[in-house]
Order: C-alpha cells, then structure tokens, then sequence
C-alpha cells in the first residue's frame, strides 16, 4: 500500500493511503473522541463525535470515514471543532435517561466517559426524550432504547459478524430508533442471542439480563447448596473487567473470589468439556464407521445452535447430539452430585459463569432437564455479571491467592481449556480421536492447523479407520456469516467435511458476548495466547486422560455413548420458527 | 383528408389536471366531433406551462389565443365562437390583475414576458408522448452533434466551459463533475438523474419529467457518452405517476427509435436507462441516500469524501445531475457553450426556473436569467403581492433555505449572492411572504420539515433540529426566555459544522436567517410577549374597545367566564382566565373585540 | 421507426414541422369569414375546400384563419389572402370551385384573382 503524509495537530506521519483521518491520528498517538466508530466494523461517520477540521474542506469531517491524502492538514482541537464535539455529546445527553448511578453500564460507558472527558458539566437543552418500551422477553439479553445513542455498532454487528439483520434503523428524525422490525421484541425475530450486540453497544441499550441478585439470593439462602461452573474462556478474560490487563490468566484468583462470594463447590466446566469430547468423539467414530450423516457438526455453541435450527432446519440432523459442556455439568450437578453425595436434588443450585449470552437461554431449553421440572442450571451469569458481584462483595481481586478447584468435577486436561477458543473442540477432539485411532498420542500433542483467527479453517488428518486409512476433512468456523458460507456448501452438497467445528462468535468463546468492554482482535489474539498457555502448562492435554472423567465413567456413567450418557449427556433439537 | 389547421393544446401537466383539464380535454373531443371538425383540428395534450394559477390551460393555434381557467362548459363555446367562426372568447383571456386588462396571447402576458425559456421551452408546446413533436423542436440534435462530431474528452470541455452549476442546491459545477467521473478509471460507471424533487413547493423538475421528457433522457446520454457510462437510472419520487408514465413511454419511444440502448446513431455508444421509483423521503434527494435508496438500503447518507465520482452506485463512478440541470444539456450541445454562457452572471450561468408560491399574485413557474432580482420575479413575473398587502420577506431554497427581507429585493440573484444573503438557490423554490407573515413561525414551520425528514442517521441534525424546534415552539408560546437567542445561535453554529450531510448543515438556515434579518421579532415574542404580525395565538391579547355596548353577547359565550360586565355597560376580559380561542370577537355584533 | 443516422433524424424533424405548422407563425395567411352570415352563404364548404386544396398541392406555412362579420354580408363567403409585404386582398363571394383557382393563382403565382375581388387593403395601413 502506497504511503501518504498527513500532518495532525502538528505531528506528521506517514500511513498507508486507504487510512481513514482516526487511524492515522492514532499512528500519530492523538486519540480522537469516537462513539459510532468500531474498529472492526464498517465506518459510519454517524455520530459526529469525532469531527476534526480539515484544511481546505467546506465543512468539518468525521475522523472515522475522511480517507486520508498526501499533505493533509488536519486539528483535531480548534475552539470549533471542540464546541461542536461538546455540542453533539450535549444532545446526545439530552435524550439520554440521566439514571447513571444505577445503571448496569456505570463506570463501564463510553458515552458516560466521553461527557467526562469533555468536561459536561450540564446540558443547556431541556425538552422530549425518547420513551419507548424495554425489550426483556427472552433469558439473554434486555434492550433498553432510551439509552440507545442510535451509533448503529449493533447494525453492523450484526450484519456483518453473524450475517443476521435482526437491528435496522426505524423511522426518521428524533422519531428515528434502532429495533428489530415492527418493534418485535428479540425473541420474535431470528435473533440468535449471541450478544455480539450486547459487546460492541457503547451505552445500557442492549445489555446481558442481569442475572447477579438471584444468584446473590440462592447464596444468601441456607437451605441452598451452590454449586458453580467457569467456562473456559472467562478465566482468561476475566481479569481485564476487574482491573488487570489483556491475557492474564486468573483462574486461582477465579476460583478463590468464587468462594469467597459463598459457593459451596467451585467446579469446572473443563471438567465436562474434556467429557464432550469422549461422548462427541465416541459418536463421530461411530458415524464415520457405521455411515452415519457426515460431517458432523459440534453442538457446543448455543448460539450457534438457534442459528441452525432457525436458518437450516433441514441440516440439523448433522449436529452432535452431545450436549454443551455446560449442558453436560449441569446434568451432573443434578444427578451425580447429590447421588454421590446424599443431597436433595431441590437443594442444589447450578450457577454458570459464562462468556456467553446465549446460554442463558441454553439453560432454560426444556431439553436440559434431567429431573422432569427441575433444570440442570439455575442460573447463568456472564463474565461481566461475575465482575459486577466481585465488585458488589467488595473483594480485592488482584490480591486474591490462587485456589484450586474442588474435586472430582474440577478436574480437567488441556484439552478442555482450548475449548474456549476456535478450534479449540477439533483440535481436542483430534487429540482424542487419533489416540483411539491409531493407538498412540498424537505427535506433539498439539494440532495447530485449526488454530487462529482465520473465518474457516480446513484440515485433513490421516488416521487409520477400520484397518483403512483415511484422510478424515476438518473444517472450523467462527461467527455466523462464516458458518452460514459451510452451511451453504454442506446444504449443496459441495462439502465433503467429516467433522465440522463452529462457534458464534469471534474467535470462538472468548470474544463471546458476555465478556468484558472494550474487545478488540488484538484483545482476542491475547485471550486465546493465554488459553493456549494453561493448555501448555498442563501435563494433561488430552481429554481421554482426565483422571477423574475416567473415574466418573467407571463408576457411574458407564461407558461414552452407553445408555446412561444417552439419557444424561445428550441431546435433541428442532425447528425454531420465528416471525421474522 | 385535409390540412390540420388549428391546434388545441390542452395542458395536462399535473396543476391543469388537478383542476379539472382531463374533463375540459374529453369535452373537446365531443364538441369537435359533433361539429365535423375533428379532422382538421388537432387536440394535443401537453405537459406544463408553469402558469398553473391559470389552470386548466388551453392555447389554440394559430392564433396563439391563451384561455386560462376553461371549464368544461366552456368549451362549446371556445369551439362554436373561436374554432368555427375564428372569434376570440374574450372572458376566457388572462386578464392582468389590478388592470383586468385582457391579454390574448401568452407572450404578451406579464408573467412570461420577463421570462426567458430554455429549459422550459418545449413545455405546454409540443406533445411529450410524441417523440416525433421533440425531434420536430430540435430534439436529439444535441446528441447527434455530441455523438457524431465530438470527443468525450471535448464533451467535458465544453460543459466545463459553459458555466452551468447544479441546479439542484448546491450549485456545483457540472463540467466538473464531469470531468472527475470522466478521470475515475473503471470499465463501469452510471448516470443518475436526481428527480426526487422534494422543496415544499418546488415542481420544476416535475413540470420539465411531465412536459419534456425527451429532454431529460438527451441530457443524461450525452453525460453517459462524456463520462464513459453504458447505464443511467431517474430516481423518481413515486408520488409523480405522470412522470413516471411520460418517462416510460418516452424511453420506450427513444429505444425503438435507437436513441437509447446500442450502438446509438451507429456510433458504437451503448446507453440504457431504468427508472427508479423512490417513496418520498425527503432525504433521499441527498445524493449519497438517493444512491443507497437505489441500491434497496435505507435512504440515509454516507459521508463524502469518497465523492460519487470516485465511489458511487454500487460502488462505481457515478455522476449525479437534478433534472433540471440535465434539461439544460440538449440546449447546449446545439447551440455551444459559448452562446450558452452569454446568459447569467459572471459565476451563475444560463437562466434559474423557480417555482412562485405564497401570498404572490402569479403563482407557478418562472424561467429567468441569472442575475434577475428578486424585484423583478416576484413583482414583475409574479405580479405582486395578493390583496396589494406589503411585502415583508422571500423565502428561498427550500427548507434549507433562507428568508430575504425587502432590503435585498433588488440584489441580482445568483448562486454566490444568495449564500452571501444567508439564504441558498436550493431548487428554486420561493415563497413569498406579506406582512401577516410571522418569521419566528415560519422558521418553526421549516425546522418542523427538516426534523421530520431528518435520516436520523447523525446527531446533530436528528437530535439539534429537535431542540432548535422545541425552542422555537417556546417562543411561539411565550415561553421564551432572555438567552434563547443566544443558545439558538449556537447550537445553529454546532449542527452546521457537525451534520454529516447538507440536509443537517443546511437545516439551521431558515433560523439564522431570520435572526440576521428580523431579530427584533424574536426579541418581541421572547422579551415582550408580542407576535407583530399577530399570527401566535399564546401571545395574542383580546380587548374589548370602547365600541361595546354592554350587549352581553361576548359574556355569553366566552367558555371559561373570562368576561365581566354590567348589561348596557362597557364589557372587560380577564387576562389570566383568557384562553384566546375567539369566540367572543367572532360574536361581537359591534367589532368592539380586537385581537393583538 | 429506427434513426440510424443524421439523415434520419433530420428527415423526421422535417416531418414534425409540417405536422406541427399550425403552432408556428406563419405570414401567409387565408381567412375565412365566418360570421353567421358567412356560414349561411356556405363559408364551410369553402373552408372545407380551402383545407383540401392545400393538403392537396402540398402546400404548407399557410395559416388559415377565421374572422367574424366584416359588414360586407352580401358578398360572403368571404376569403382574404394576406401575403407578406403584400396588400391583403379580400375575395367574395367564393364558392368552393374557385377556391383551387385562388390558391393556385394567388398563393402559388402571385398574382391576384381580379375578378374576385372585392376589396384590397393595404399593409402598411
């Protein structure tokens, strides 16, 4: 790429010419105040928050969208385009709900920070506010369009990550929301509640639905016995809600504030994801050997999941029918745990800590009850809802010790933490499938060909199926647009995959929905580093080798794919049929 | 058969029919057949006259007789007396106001007297179903010459020459256009014809779609062939079914002819046209939203740059032209840019069409000269004001215009005068305003526009149009306060260099304006509690005078017992208790209630 | 119709003015009184064959043009050619067979059909 000369605020730099006047203030190191801009979506020059003055342009022009050119001259602080900045955050503000004390986004809002910065000290405009209803009927998220700044992150989002429009623009002028069509709340539209909106929107308007005061209750509850799960990607992420920087590895301090806010057991979900790939791997040898449908698509992404069963019904029959490692525990604390330990079943609570918003409405799928009436998981708190209880309970996260995880159901391999990241499942399940195939560890342990941020990845392993060799063809996706390119070629017949990995969101579950603001890919790149680094640090890497799911097998499960897995570990779906 | 000696035109554009022309046209046929003289007198339908304050219109050749205001149970007159025995029905005649002098034919008649007609030329003169009638007025001449003699390279440098700017709004030059789609590189590239035509009262371009469409299908393959384009698309609102229909027909007529489509006159240039139709959103006469519209997205702009020129329709080059100036086009390339550039001002070539609205005699379209003043439109062509009231101010440019006080009635008009003036040439739209005009109303009117139409899409238009109406709302209703100017003032400043396209820039305009010109009305609603020109009801005062003669009428009906007074006795009202709803001076049999 | 070239367009541009010539002004001019004493002496027979005689000899550029009673009702039909820089000449009474000889003599040649005539008025009045 060509390189131009800019000259911002003084300071001249040299960037590629398709730069736009924000990224080449930033290789300058002047940050330009931005509220629509999104680095990794389309550029909308909406909100006009980052308008800069350009020499020689009629009017001032937003930093997000001016292309740069050779010898422009730009001021990102003259009186102007300061009284203008103010000026549009100003009316931002005046149709803004003022509620920032007590609203779940406070400390964490761009808009809130934007005001700050500026120096707001009150707004001279008085006069109508947006009164439209609260979208909060459905488990995942809550939309709330008062707080809405109309930046279209959520649009876009959406659009261009997971190939849905479920947003759009409604109406015009301070008429003018941002909604699904026909004011149809989330739950009657093709929303697969991925929260990917939820991760770029910049204020309160579409949030998690915060589930922190029933999990606070069932802890304050004597008759209750509270049993939690982490997913894999919140202990890598985590951190960066509670004041540490991108890539730390906080498990022990995880493990040690989840006790400290009262849980009763701290469990793992790496503990069911290393039991995902016995059952999910089981059955793929079972299809690959008895001609079952090919290529098997994994179950583990719940947003992921509505995605199929609402875009490709007829493709269904591909899916694992193993259940999420989330869904898996949950079956566990309700049927092994108080088994084993003599508890009630009413007793037991099941608290999640997810990367997720979607599974909060896994939870609550009828499918997931292994007691008629009873679901597995009670409640389903996010990686941000985490950090907020932390905070809540007043608890010094950084100076936490580091705890481990309580036994058997805290136990797990390095397999099961790279479930987190895509690929992370194909390459666990490689790991343990070439094992039973060819009767050895894989060389090296690791299988990095389905590593990375790439949209979809293929790979080919050889193994020996049978007495035959065979080229097995893996294939991974990450968010919905990608998965909806296989999904097309599977549909045509054009795929000739065995065994198909696919997450919802970027880069798999750690730039899931319910993680901590602001993500980036750069953000991502060091979550995933840090997964890989407790995968390595492991002498366990290999999912059939998890001691204690050995154990669980031996001694009340059976064997993977017997008849209690059948009942307990797996799983059916259908159509979900929307309005729109 | 014999010769056709005389024509009717009737005038079917959209004004003469919505007052009745397609009954007046279906009489003619009847009447003329039962006289034996439908063979040798032609009826011809056409498009508009931009004197639609004489609708229905009718002109009969080869006297040139102009009957303004023919009804349907005029006709038998007009054939009997004028087509039979060649006499002229003289009550028919537009008759000048004031003088009620009768004028016979339609050059003498002031309203075009003053004009000077290119672009409308062909308008309510020919036929605009019949490409024969357009080709027979010089049609297609300008894209033969182009085609057959010149480069697309001379093109460009001939528009360039010319002078003419956009006659859209924002009076860019379109041999610049031209020539930076002609520079962008790529194998495709489009044309687009801007006909959504959205100024509250603004019809040129609609007149110019419904009276010459040819014209405008000439002008955008001549763009095609200067710039390298195979593929044009008008974007028309669809609220103009007439347009719509002569647009189709006259590109079906043009592609059957060889006109449009391939290998044009034999030359090799290929052109095709699609209309689009669009729903009417007044933003999407924006080009970068009319090009989004096109594309099936949501009509909001984008910012600029990438300009069209670089980045268009389906992210292609692209040059975008209004109507009008597309109208302009064939006249040029037949008689040259130099013969064009002798009219207009040094910066504002050729003649400006504006549409006259408001409280002006001579409502309807007038093609001048750049450089005219607003003298002379407004009380030459127009006639003047209605009722004889006084002139109190222009508004010109649309929504985003601005209102001209009578301090610059004799500024000649051009392009950068107008901006100087605060206000803007926009699409020609002028509204003329009396003395009962209230200006802090009328700009509270315009920014009710522009908030309504606002994409939404940037903050300061869709949130600081908002509270630029609220404010003006409170003023209207004598909740202003000492301040509110100032704050207007400044918010106006902000939404002008924060908006992301005209629309928002531009929205600010009618306040500015009318602060710059009339200030001291604001000051009377704000600091007085006044409306001068007594139009804001909250700020209106109802006395009763000395006339009363205590006949209790008022006390009567006065709904909330506002009014007091012994019977035969001088009558009062309660200020506090008044609600102003009128009723009271409305029974008043003495006229003793006044209003202020 | 397909226009393939200049020639084309030209020809048909032709075409449309003839069709169109009533709209343009046109100097020669032939008027027809048609006042009611006009029309009961036959002024429409003659109207009708002043229109068929033009059409016929292809003669175009020619207004024909009413007028209503002039006070002269014992001559109608009337007809008056008007010529440029000429006198206008009034003819009566005119049947329709001599109207070929009018407009073959007079609009075509020039010269005036004496022996109709009935009065002569000149332009520059």
């Amino acid at each position: 790429m060509e390189l131009v000369k800019v000259t911002i605020d003084g300071k001249t730099v040299s960037v590629p010419s398709d730069y736009t006047v924000i990224e080449a203030a930033a290789v300058a190191g002047i940050r330009i105040p931005q509220l629509c801009y999104h680095s990794e979506l389309s550029k909308e020059g909406a909100c006009r928050v980052c308008v800069v003055e350009i020499e020689g342009a009629r009017a001032p022009g937003a930093a997000c969208v001016y292309p740069v050119a050779e010898g422009m001259i730009v001021h990102t602080n003259t009186p102007k385009i300061r009284e203008t900045r103010k000026a549009v955050v100003e009316l931002l503000l005046a149709n803004h709900p003022q509620d920032c004390l007590f609203c779940q986004k406070n400390t964490d809002c761009e808009l809130q920070t934007i005001a700050a910065e500026l120096g707001i000290r009150e707004i001279p405009f008085k006069g109508e506010t947006r009164k439209a209803e609260l979208d909060d009927n459905n488990p995942s998220l809550v939309r709330d369009p008062n707080k809405c700044i109309l930046c279209g992150r959520c649009i876009r989002a959406c659009h261009e990550r997971q190939g849905l429009d479920v947003y759009g623009y409604v109406n015009r002028g301070f008429s003018t929301i941002v909604e699904p069509a026909f004011s149809y709340g989330l739950d009657e539209v093709t929303c697969t509640y991925c929260g990917q909106c939820a991760a770029v929107c910049p204020t309160a308007a579409i949030c998690e639905k915060d589930d922190t005061e029933k999990v606070f209750a069932a802890l304050g509850n004597p008759d209750k016995y509270v049993i939690v799960q982490t997913a894999p990607a919140v202990r890598v992420a985590l951190g960066e809600a509670l004041g540490l920087p991108p890539g730390q590895v906080v498990t022990g301090k995880m493990v040690a504030a989840l006790r400290k806010l009262g849980f009763d057991k701290v469990f793992d979900t790496d503990f069911t994801a290393d039991l995902t790939i016995m059952e999910e791997g089981s059955e793929f040898l079972d299809r690959v050997t008895n001609g079952g449908v090919l290529p098997m698509i994994t179950s583990c992404s719940p947003g992921w999941i509505n995605f199929i069963e609402m875009k490709y019904p007829d493709l269904l029959p591909h899916l694992s029918t193993a259940k999420s490692p989330q869904g898996m525990f949950g079956a566990l604390s309700k049927t092994f745990w108080p088994e084993t330990q003599g508890i009630p079943v009413e007793k037991i609570f099941t608290v999640s800590i997810m990367p997720c918003t979607a599974k909060k409405a896994e939870a609550v799928r009828p499918q997931l009850q292994s007691n008629p009436g009873i679901p597995d998981v009670d409640a389903v708190l996010t990686t941000r809802e985490l950090a907020r209880m932390i905070k809540n309970m007043g608890i010094e996260f950084k100076d936490l010790p580091e705890e481990d995880y309580d036994s058997p159901l805290g136990t797990s391999t390095g397999a099961g933490v790279i479930f987190g990241a895509t690929g992370g499942v194909m390459e666990a399940a490689v790991r343990t499938v070439y094992a039973i195939l060819e009767g050895k560890e894989l060389p090296g342990v690791q299988y990095t060909p389905v590593r990375g941020l790439q949209g979809i990845k293929e790979a080919s392993v050889e193994v020996n199926v049978g007495g035959t060799p065979t080229t097995v063809k893996l294939a991974v996706a990450h968010t919905l647009s990608n998965a909806a390119t296989l999904m097309d070629k599977v549909r045509a017949g054009e795929a000739d995959y065995h065994f198909i990995e696919i997450m919802a969101c970027p880069g798999g579950c750690i730039g899931g929905g319910g993680q901590p603001q602001p993500v980036n890919e750069e953000i991502r790149k060091q979550r995933m580093a840090a997964l890989y680094s407790v995968d390595e640090a492991k002498t366990l890497r290999q999912s059939h080798m998890n001691p204690d799911v050995q154990k669980l097998y031996e001694d009340w499960l059976g064997k993977p794919l017997g008849e209690k897995s059948h009942h307990l570990l797996h799983t059916h779906y259908g159509v979900q049929e929307r309005e729109l | 058969m014999a010769l056709v000696r005389a024509h009717v035109l009737i005038c079917t554009g959209t004004g003469c029919t919505a007052s009745g022309a397609k009954n007046v046209l279906a009489r003619f046929e009847d009447e003329l057949k039962a006289k034996s003289l439908d063979k040798e007198v032609s009826l011809v339908e056409t498009g508009c006259h931009g004197f639609c304050e004489g609708g229905p219109l009718v002109i009969i050749y080869p006297e040139g007789t102009f009957y303004t205001r023919v009804q349907p149970e005029d006709v038998a007159e007009i054939v009997e007396t004028h087509l039979l025995k060649g006499r002229i029905v003289e009550r028919l005649l537009y008759k000048v106001p004031l003088s009620e002098e009768e004028v016979p034919t339609y050059e003498e008649i002031p309203f075009y007297k003053k004009q000077h007609r290119l672009v409308l030329k062909n308008c309510g003169h020919i036929n605009p179903d019949s490409l024969e009638e357009y080709i027979g007025a010089d049609g297609y001449e300008g894209l033969a010459k182009v085609l057959l003699e010149m480069t697309p390279q001379q093109v460009v440098e001939e528009m360039k020459k010319t002078g003419l700017r956009g006659r859209g709004g924002g009076g860019f030059p379109t041999g610049m256009k031209w020539m930076f789609c002609a520079a962008s590189p790529g194998p495709k590239k489009y044309v687009i014809c801007n006909a959504d035509e959205g100024d509250p009262g603004a019809f040129m371009d609609r007149s110019l779609l419904e009276g010459d469409p040819h014209a405008i299908l000439e002008g955008m393959a001549i763009c095609g062939y200067a710039i390298g384009a195979d593929e044009g698309y008008i974007y028309c609102r669809a609220e103009y079914p007439l347009a719509i229909r002569r647009l189709k027909g006259a590109i079906a007529q043009a592609e059957e002819a060889g006109l449009l489509g391939e290998n044009i006159l034999g030359t090799g240039f290929n052109f095709t046209l699609h209309i689009k139709e669009g729903a009417g959103a007044f933003v999407c006469g924006e080009e970068t939203a009319l090009m989004a519209s096109i594309e099936g997205k949501r009509g909001m702009p984008r910012p600029r740059p990438p300009f069209p020129a670089v980045k268009g329709l389906w992210e292609k080059p692209s040059n975008i032209n209004n109507v009008e100036t597309f109208a302009n086009i064939p006249y040029i390339f037949r008689v040259g840019a130099e013969k064009y550039a002798e009219l207009g001002t040094e910066k504002s070539k050729g003649t400006k069409v504006f549409a006259l609205t408001g409280k002006i005699n001579n409502t309807g379209l007038a093609e001048v000269p750049m450089g005219i003043t607003m003298r002379e439109i407004i009380f030459e062509i127009g006639g003047g004001i209605i009722d004889n009231k006084k002139f109190k101010a222009v508004q010109i440019g649309g929504p985003s215009g601005g209102c001209l006080p009578d301090s610059l009635l004799d500024t000649a008009i051009d392009y950068d005068s107008l901006i100087a003036a605060g206000a803007m040439m926009g699409s020609g739209g002028l509204v003329v305003m009396d003395e009962t005009t209230c200006m802090v109303d009328v700009a509270k009117f315009f920014l009710n526009f522009t908030q309504a139409e606002s994409c939404g899409k940037c903050t300061p238009c869709r949130e600081g149009t908002k509270r630029m109406l609220e404010m003006l709302t409170a003023i209207t209703e004598g909740r202003g306060e000492k301040g509110d100017i100032e704050k207007l003032e400044k918010l106006a400043v902000s939404i002008r260099a924060g908006a992301l396209c005209a629309l928002g820039q531009t929205a600010p305009n009618p306040i500015l304006s009318t602060l710059r010109y009339f200030r001291d009305e604001y000051e009377a609603h704000i600091f007085d509690k006044k409306c001068p020109a007594g139009v804001c009801t909250a700020l209106l005062d109802y006395t009763i005078t000395d006339g009363c003669k205590g006949c209790g009428l008022c006390k009567k009906v006065c709904p909330v017992d506002a009014i007091s007074g012994e019977l035969k006795g001088l009558h009062n009202i309660d200020q506090s208790k008044c609600i102003k709803c009128g009723a009271c001076q409305e029974k008043c049999p003495f006229k003793a209630i006044v209003r202020a | 119709m397909a226009i393939k070239s200049l020639e084309d367009l030209r020809k048909i541009k032709a075409q449309a003015n003839q069709d169109t010539e009533a709209r343009h002004n046109n100097e020669t001019q032939i008027i027809i009184g048609m006042g009611t004493c006009g029309i009961a002496a036959g002024a429409r027979n003659v109207m009708t064959a002043v229109l068929e005689e033009l059409q016929k000899r292809n003669l175009h550029n020619v207004a024909v043009l009413q007028t209503g009673c002039i006070g002269m009702c014992q001559k109608e039909p009337l007809l008056d050619v008007v010529r440029p820089g000429e006198d206008r000449v009034t003819y009566g009474p005119v049947t329709p067979t001599d109207v070929p000889r009018i407009i073959a003599e007079h609009l075509v040649n020039g010269n005036v059909v004496e022996d109709l005539v009935v009065a002569k008025i000149s332009n520059k009045a």
